[in-house]
């Protein structure tokens, strides 16, 4: 047990901020704050208004150009270098953010008049979850670059993420089914009495319902996401879990590997259970509400 | 243009961008694979892998060919996840009885237990578990749990019909063996897929109404009695279609064996990649394989809602 | 094929905006300018990107592992600084790809990394098959056993039934399978990706012996919590040549790749170091003129500038201070790895 919090003392900062340069670990740490930050925002009720999507992709693209480095005077640092905690803040959000959109079409999609998007839809998002995620991570980061021009290589991370995303999008896909279908038939006869057609009764009037209705869906969505990016130290990528048990292979430290794997797990764990109480708050909340 | 004129366009629309797509990809694919010389077709199947795989229940060499290597991948898989559906299911069902007791002192624990696990990574919880199976004595000093069974970092041996396992020279031979890696893997699968099964199973019980319960006590029925004679064939509609779905995702996370040198299907995937450098048809066999059994699956829930209703 | 050539362009385009890879000094990620495929894509590319990428080990001290500040030291590496010293005139400008054995060779095939440089063994199969190209062989060795010294084991016979450690994808899994059938015996093996994941099984007592060529397990056995209690089997089982790996599609890279190798050789043949190499620029000797760039334009024939080997031995250094600096430290003679006049086996062509 010693020999744990020995390397604990000893390597905390790379368990927590990977490989990224000493003198620069103030950027991550900041991401860190900035994620958490974005995560607090979005779960108050009052911000909940259409300047929240716009707050997301700037607090997002901040975390990034912060991490990566470039303007504002800011080194570069390679992805490589990225790792520990902000890693997999970034992984999760950054892939939940870009997964939304394509599985918001994707539930429509699936619902739809037309068999020949249907059908489409249908097939990915049955491909998508009936594989493990561990094949679209090899395949990301062994077959994209076969699909890419000689002489250029898109950055592994980027082919992690963008991996990642494609699968989450076949998930939060049926979460948005669910909620679409648990809205009344009479919304949309209603819209259309308005005048309203296809098109903008569904983004207007159907849509934001169904979201309504899925949040807790969506928020427990978030923790399975947030818990699916320890599978990228499969590939090769240093999330917390990866930097973890990257420290404690050392011979040195010996018999200090569940000690370590505990007290990682104790972060993992404040976080979704965290977050999972909220989502049973909100649920509450939702159904005590009402609708509107 | 007319509504079905509309549909025909947004239609040839969709399949014409995922067709140009994945023809892109196809021609891109095709001149990189050319000009690395790298082979395409599935001969490497036919040819000897080269590679060695734990022993298991089918007999290979580094001569067998790699689609021998892949058929033992195929059936690791299955073992484990039989083997931890069967696990989960019972540990499921306690968990969720337990968790729906009135006794405190069952269902705290439980509920603990259903908050932990659920919310930490499996990933992790695979790595604690190997890393605790690694912790254990040698074959020389191996543990006793119970009669003719003996544990150590080498696996778990247990007496077959004909022999018990004991120590021969540098390790302990005869019995059945189970590998650390199967092991470790398969107590996490099924202590994981418990939790989610323990909720379902409290969630179908809870949805019987109380009305059925208060029924079959004014008709002296037991609390056992009730419990399997009218609640949970009840509660067995209401939990079968969660519970598949939750059988084919620990189907699905065996995959993370590879995490820890377990031989299933990914693992050796992986190494027949690694050696052939054929990934698109290593990757694309795998998920051909996946989507037969996630398929199954769905297919099978499909009929047995039929056939209930 | 039309379509084909007229859209690679657009997606590179696209791909320019993407890809991280840009170096500090350029302003904006250029694009080829035609889409015509280039007879050396390995080389345009190290060039326009500015670095080299190395594909190398996850750590194996003396051939590839990074140092208390995370800088890369090694053999492996110094044929990496070598080809960026030649090529690009500074060895420092290499990004190291860490792999396991398992996943290299997907890694150089996928054009992810320039050149494998990783402790690989030449064999056939990867020569034949996987169609990768050794153009320089910079190590010779072999695979051996590592065992516990009080299991009393002192030959490979003796580990007949044992459970025996390899990693995966490595030569030495089939050296170890094809020496035990040979000689009618069964062992168990624990095959892992992982190097340390593999070490520590075998330091946890998972394994009876510990297999992987000679220098490797040295390296392995100075990291032992106590190191003595470890010794390397004399026997070898097989023979195992390192050489860097490239690929097949870029014939001049792969001849840079060999005669920067070849130049490391040459000038510890030559008498010259980092030290003498400034001192040599004015030899009367014509070997050595020729190999600082005074005369033959062998520079220019290779592609790059006539100071070529004059960098890599200033930058880097001869072979003799890279063994030194990198795998005397470990305890491990040079035995094969001497000059052929010295009883060695490293005998490479001139530049003549």
């Amino acid at each position: 047990m010693s020999a744990g919090w020995a390397v604990v003392h000893e390597r905390f900062r790379f368990i927590l901020l990977g490989a990224y340069p000493r003198d620069q670990q103030w950027r991550p740490a900041l991401a860190i704050v900035l994620f958490v930050a974005l995560y607090v925002l979005s779960a108050r009720r009052a911000c909940w208004r259409p300047w929240l999507p716009a707050a997301w992709l700037a607090i997002l693209t901040g975390a990034i150009v912060l991490m990566r480095g470039g303007p504002l005077g800011l080194a570069r640092v390679p992805t490589e270098s990225w790792g520990g905690l902000p890693l997999t803040l970034l992984l999760a959000t950054v892939g939940f953010a870009a997964a939304f959109p394509p599985g918001v079409a994707l539930a429509l999609g699936r619902r739809s008049a037309l068999p020949a998007i249907r059908a489409l839809s249908i097939a990915y998002i049955e491909v998508m979850r009936g594989v493990p995620l561990v094949t679209f991570l090899f395949m990301a980061s062994l077959m994209f670059p076969l699909f890419v021009p000689a002489g250029f290589t898109i950055d592994k991370l980027l082919r992690a993420q963008a991996a990642l995303a494609l699968v989450q999008a076949a998930y939060l896909a049926e979460v948005v089914r669910a909620g679409l279908e648990a809205v009344p038939a009479g919304q949309r006869e209603a819209a259309a009495s308005l005048g309203l057609r296809f098109g903008p009764a569904t983004v207007l009037v159907v849509l934001p319902q169904a979201l309504r209705i899925s949040i807790p869906a969506l928020v427990n969505t978030f923790i399975g996401f947030f818990k699916d990016t320890t599978l990228v130290t499969v590939i090769g990528l240093f999330d917390l879990l990866g930097t973890a048990r990257a420290v404690i292979v050392d011979p040195r430290w010996f018999g200090a590997a569940v000690p370590v794997y505990l007290l990682v797990a104790a972060v993992y764990f404040t976080f979704c259970f965290a977050v999972s109480r909220y989502s049973q708050h909100i649920e509450r909340s939702l159904m005590a509400h009402g609708h509107q | 243009m007319s509504p079905r004129g509309r549909a025909i366009v947004w239609q040839a629309a969709a399949l014409g961008a995922a067709g140009a797509l994945v023809g892109l990809a196809a021609l891109e694919a095709a001149s990189n694979l050319k000009a690395r010389g790298i082979a395409s077709g599935f001969a490497y199947l036919g040819r000897a892998a080269g590679f060695e795989i734990a022993p298991g229940p089918l007999p290979y060499s580094a001569r067998d060919t790699y689609a021998r290597a892949l058929a033992v991948g195929l059936v690791n898989t299955l073992r484990v996840s039989l083997a931890g559906i069967v696990l989960a299911t019972v540990m499921g069902v306690m968990l969720g009885l337990a968790r729906l007791s009135k006794v405190r002192a069952l269902s705290l624990p439980a509920a603990g237990y259903l908050e932990v696990v659920r919310n930490t990574p499996l990933l992790l919880q695979l790595l604690v578990w190997y890393s605790l199976w690694q912790g254990l004595p040698g074959p020389r000093a191996a543990l006793h749990p119970l009669p003719g069974v003996l544990l150590c970092n080498r696996g778990l041996f247990l007496p077959s019909l004909s022999e018990r396992p004991a120590l021969s020279g540098f390790d302990i031979r005869g019995g059945l063996s189970l590998s650390p890696e199967f092991g470790a893997l398969l107590l996490c699968l099924a202590t994981y897929t418990a939790a989610f099964l323990g909720e379902i199973v409290r969630g179908g019980v809870l949805s019987v109404g109380r009305g059925q319960t208060e029924a079959a006590a004014a008709l002296g029925l037991s609390r056992a009695r009730t419990l399997r004679l009218v609640v949970l064939p009840q509660a067995l509609r209401v939990m079968v279609p969660p519970a598949t779905s939750q059988f084919l995702n620990l189907a699905k996370n065996a995959s993370l064996g590879v995490a820890i040198g377990y031989p299933e299907l990914i693992a050796v995937t992986g190494s027949t990649l690694n050696q052939t450098g054929q990934a698109i048809e290593a990757i694309a066999l795998a998920t051909l394989v996946y989507l037969a059994v996630s398929l199954s699956f769905s297919l099978a829930v499909h009929l047995w809602r039929r056939g209930r209703w | 094929m039309a379509v084909h050539r007229s859209v690679s362009p657009l997606i590179a385009l696209a791909l320019s905006a993407c890809s991280g890879a840009a170096p500090p000094q350029e302003a904006a990620p250029r694009v080829p300018a035609a889409a015509t495929t280039s007879a050396t894509p390995t080389l345009d590319a190290v060039r326009r990107k500015g670095f080299v990428q190395c594909g190398v080990t996850t750590g194996v001290a003396g051939f590839s592992a990074p140092d208390a500040q995370g800088r890369w030291r090694g053999l492996d590496v110094d044929v990496c600084r070598a080809i960026a010293a030649a090529v690009l005139g500074d060895a420092e400008r290499v990004r190291f790809t860490a792999l396991t054995a398992a996943q290299r060779f997907t890694a150089l095939q996928t054009g992810e990394i320039d050149v494998l440089s990783r402790i690989t063994t030449v064999t056939f199969q990867r020569d034949v098959q996987l169609g990768i190209e050794f153009p320089a062989i910079n190590w010779y060795d072999g695979t051996g056993f590592l065992v516990p010294r009080s299991g009393g084991v002192r030959s490979p016979r003796g580990l007949a039934g044992a459970t025996i450690c390899v990693s995966a994808g490595s030569s030495n899994e089939r050296d170890v399978a094809d020496y035990f059938r040979k000689n009618g015996l069964t062992f168990t093996p624990v095959v892992m990706e992982r190097l340390e994941e593999l070490t520590n099984a075998y330091f946890a007592g998972r394994c009876d012996a510990f297999s992987q060529d000679r220098a490797t397990l040295a390296a392995v056995r100075a990291r032992a919590p106590h190191p003595d209690d470890h010794v390397v089997l004399a026997d070898v089982i097989s023979k195992a040549p390192y050489s860097p790996g490239v690929m097949p599609n870029d014939l001049r890279w792969m001849e840079i790749v060999r005669w920067s190798v070849f130049a490391m050789i040459d000038a510890e043949e030559l008498g010259l170091s980092s030290g003498t190499i400034d001192g040599a620029m004015a030899s009367g000797d014509p070997e050595v003129q020729r190999f600082v760039g005074q005369t033959g334009g062998f520079g220019a024939m290779l592609g790059l500038d006539a100071l070529w080997a004059y960098r890599i031995v200033k930058q880097v250094g001869n072979y003799a201070e890279s063994f030194e600096r990198n795998i005397e430290p470990l305890g491990i003679e040079r035995g094969l790895n001497r000059l052929w006049k010295d009883g060695g086996v490293l005998y490479v062509p001139d530049l003549r």
